[in-house]
């Protein structure tokens, strides 16, 4: 998947990692999305935790993910606050991922104004960087 | 799992005070103050002393730790107390959770308070970006998600699925700014145009700043008692009738956001008072932004989901004579929205119009059933909902 997101001006703040989400980030920082797969269901779930929403499982096993998805839905932040403000006009999204979860993030590489977004968009994964490392999931468009 | 024993609260107890603090900007009180001032004026209303109260309700907005801070501050014994914390769905789940304690004979006298100084005290709305620990955290606090955002998402959603319009939702503005305009007290008290609305200022595409709530200081409390306890008052009581409350959350994943937990709320509250919408006269509606009132009235079922952009669009919401009328003191998006939760003032209303005593120009005539309905959290990830229906004390 391509890894390098293009220019843009979003704030990176270092992720709270913990023993349930440690793999999503160790992958993160290589640039790979991993997503936590239910051992007993094969449900995908997203936000990563040791648990199974849909059968109740603590048996999660992860794997990479294509990084490709379509827009459910997103807008266009032009007011907001604090180093967010700053970088306002900027995307937000939902992104319905090929493996299935809806995943926050922003759209990134296109112009906010863009007809090109829409709903329905097909993107793909790219990654900015904290000062530490680590990697922030952000889409562009296909 | 069916529930066993199962009674329901309708009639189990009747709200006998309620109290709006008049002032939106409140410099010169403290939190704690403003709780006091808003439970002093509902036990008042009501007839009764801070000495006759037994059961405290708070949520997130009271201040220390809560219930034992409050009952220290005011010298009170309780029998009980419950900080359900849903956001601003917290007050009319507390109204059911008070009946349900009443029904088990647990309290007589309960009190619920709301207070809080976003305007003042620099308190802008929070998401779960200030709850350090949440699980989710480190998945939705990377993309400056602010709460206009996180709504903005479910409107254009509902837009795309169902062809729902800015303008339609900006008539859900200009009717509780024709409320409001009836309001003395209310933080914007002039009457706005669908132009307006669709004029002002864009905050998150498609909602503009007009989409949004008011951010006041300020507060309200109600009581709720037993039976019992109100034909002892002089006042006039409303009933309350029917309770339902739900989390509505991601679904692990797999959020839909053209609907909210009203869904489930909203059933569970008609049945367990034994009535449908069509028999509701008046509707206090949780109106954080346009979007979420549209959704909350398709999930309770004043119209079919989806067509809520036609159902707003004639007027319907606007009292004394439309279909609907809601919000007739202006709501959260014109009057007031005090903590940044509009729960409280929620059922205030509903209270002022079961009694006839809304703003001149806003009473419903006859209106002996109402619906009052919150939403805590937000629509386009976790949310609380609570639904109680509310009637004259005969009802
Ligand atoms: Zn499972």
């Amino acid at each position: 998947m391509t890894t390098t997101p293009p220019d843009n001006h979003l704030p990176v703040t270092e992720p709270p990692v913990n023993s349930e989400t440690a793999p999503y980030w160790e992958a993160a920082a290589e640039g790979r999305l991993a997503l936590p797969r239910c051992e007993q269901c094969g449900y995908v779930i997203w936000y990563p935790r040791q648990f199974c929403p849909e059968c109740s499982s603590t048996e999660i096993g992860w794997f990479d993910a294509s990084g490709r998805g379509t827009v459910y839905s997103f807008t266009v932040t032009r007011k907001s606050w604090g180093e967010w403000g700053q970088a306002a006009p900027f995307v937000i999204a939902y992104v319905e991922l090929a493996e299935g979860p809806r995943v926050l993030t922003n759209i990134v590489g296109v112009d906010p104004d863009d007809e090109r977004l829409t709903i329905g968009m097909e993107v793909t994964a790219v990654w900015d960087r904290t000062p530490e490392g680590q990697g922030i999931l952000r889409f562009t468009p296909l | 799992m069916p529930a066993t024993g199962h009674t329901g609260i309708r009639g189990a107890a009747h709200i006998a005070g309620a109290y709006e603090h008049p002032r939106r900007e409140i410099p010169d009180r403290t939190v704690a103050q403003i709780h006091t001032e808003v439970a002093a004026g509902a036990l008042a209303d009501a007839g009764l002393q801070f000495s006759d109260v037994d059961a405290y309700f708070c949520a997130g907005d009271a201040p220390g730790f809560g219930p034992l801070s409050m009952a220290d501050y005011w010298g009170l014994e309780l029998r009980w107390f419950d900080t359900t914390e849903v956001g601003g769905s917290s007050y009319l789940a507390h109204v059911g959770h008070a009946a349900a304690a009443v029904a088990a004979g647990k309290c007589q006298v309960a009190l619920v308070t709301l207070a809080g100084r976003p305007r003042t005290g620099g308190r802008r709305p929070g998401g779960s970006g200030r709850i350090p620990d949440a699980p989710e955290i480190g998945f939705e606090n990377q993309f400056g998600l602010s709460i206009p955002a996180n709504y903005a998402l479910a409107a254009r959603r509902h837009m795309y699925e169902f062809g729902t319009t800015s303008a339609q939702l900006a008539e859900i503005k200009v009717a509780a700014s024709i409320h409001a305009s009836h309001n003395p007290h209310a933080f914007l008290p002039r009457e706005v145009t669908v132009e307006e609305v669709l004029e002002s200022p864009m905050v998150a595409d498609p909602l503009h700043r007009l989409d949004c709530c008011v951010i006041t200081d300020g507060g309200g409390a109600v009581v709720v008692v037993s039976p019992e306890v109100a034909a002892d008052l002089d006042r006039t009581t409303v009933k309350v009738l029917g309770h339902g409350e739900a989390p509505k959350h991601t679904t692990g994943g797999r959020p839909d956001l053209t609907f909210t937990g009203a869904r489930w709320s909203g059933p569970a509250a008609f049945a367990e008072a034994g009535v449908t919408p069509e028999d509701i006269d008046y509707v206090s509606i949780y109106d954080s932004f346009t979007i979420t009132v549209l959704e909350t009235l398709e999930d309770l079922g004043f119209c079919p989901k989806g067509e809520g952009g036609r159902f707003v669009s004639d007027g319907a919401l606007v009292a004394p004579h439309g279909r609907l009328p809601f919000n007739t003191d202006g709501g959260g998006l014109c009057n007031n929205h005090p903590a940044n939760r509009g729960g409280m003032t929620k059922i205030i209303e509903a209270v002022r119009q079961l009694r006839g005593e809304a703003n001149p120009g806003t009473q419903v005539p006859d209106c002996r059933l109402a619906l009052a309905h919150g939403t805590g959290g937000a629509l386009a990830t976790r949310m609380g909902s609570a639904t109680l229906i509310l009637g004259q004390e005969d009802a």
